[in-house]
């Protein structure tokens, strides 16, 4: 798979598409999670109303250390074997998953405060949550801070590579330390803690988010190759005068 | 239309719920028109540099183009 799409040129064709189609399924994923969400599901027995913010919250945050997953293995992937499309897909996904990162923590605080009574609280949850918004924003900025984008792109792939050690922290936290945030109710190895009329939108909500980000990584990892071409492009121009 | 605003007020925590559904619209559509503006963008420059340069190889990032 890698291999078949080591071509860019390729990459592209396959993406133009590819991209109707998971367009058209996000949106409908959307209007279903949706109405999940907001008009078929019950409150919560504790939480009254207030879980519907679960269900724009949680898939954010999901898709927030996806995406730093994507970063990094397109990061190590462009330093180790010099893959064509490693660093076009961390620069593509890098902004995606800084915006769902701080998507997860307004949702966050917009839930934290009536059901704690704070906005925030300086948690082991929601600080590391934090320190995954500075690493984005460092991967961002080194990836914009040198003239040669090759350079950028290696100086940030070595911070991606390194911030991944923060992923683990995230998804253990309410585990290793006291916290207010609440324990995951979803595990591989267990059944759900959750109502099945509360857990069926939020993962219909999640694969909606899912298909997003496929959406958006497909359309910038375009935007990324047709930038690289423009600058060759441009070179090109001045070289003739 | 009582029925309504009881709906919208979600228990006396509709501008909690409402603010993050709000938020997420938000930040989602607007990545969504900034990426897809941004590709367009880039694809037109590069056809129309492609054009004074002839004998530049066609772009691969169009539907159909390699």
């Amino acid at each position: 798979m890698m291999h078949r799409f080591a071509n860019p040129a390729r990459f592209a064709r396959f993406a133009a598409a590819a991209t109707p189609w998971t367009a058209a399924l996000t949106a409908l994923l959307f209007a279903a999670g949706l109405f999940l969400a907001l008009f078929a599901s019950p409150p919560d027995y504790q939480q009254g109303e207030t879980v519907r913010i679960m269900y724009v919250h949680v898939p954010s945050a999901w898709m927030a250390m996806f995406a730093y997953v994507v970063v990094a293995a397109g990061s190590a992937s462009a330093l180790v074997w010099r893959h064509p499309l490693g660093d076009v897909v961390a620069r593509a996904a890098s902004p995606v998953g800084a915006l769902f990162t701080l998507l997860a923590l307004i949702t966050g605080s917009l839930w934290g405060k009536p059901m704690w009574g704070a906005w925030w609280v300086w948690d082991a949850r929601l600080t590391s949550v934090l320190v995954l918004l500075f690493l984005y924003m460092g991967h961002i900025a080194l990836l914009n801070a040198f003239d040669d984008p090759a350079r950028g792109g290696r100086a940030a792939a070595i911070l991606a590579l390194a911030g991944i050690v923060n992923l683990p922290i995230i998804k253990f936290s309410v585990d290793w330390w006291n916290t207010l945030h609440q324990p995951a109710s979803i595990s591989r190895f267990a059944r759900p803690a959750i109502d099945p009329a509360i857990l069926t939108p939020l993962l219909v909500m999640a694969a909606a988010y899912f298909a997003y980000f496929v959406t958006m990584l497909l359309v910038r990892v375009r935007a990324e190759l047709a930038e690289a071409k423009l600058r060759a492009a441009r070179s090109a121009v001045l070289a003739r005068g | 239309m009582e029925g309504v605003l009881a709906y919208l007020d979600m228990g006396g925590h509709g501008g909690f719920i409402w603010a993050a559904y709000a938020a997420a619209a938000l930040v989602l559509v607007g990545v969504w028109v900034l990426s897809w503006r941004g590709l367009k963008r880039s694809e037109e420059e590069l056809k129309r540099l492609e054009t004074r340069l002839p004998g530049a190889r066609p772009t691969g990032t169009a539907r159909g183009r390699a």
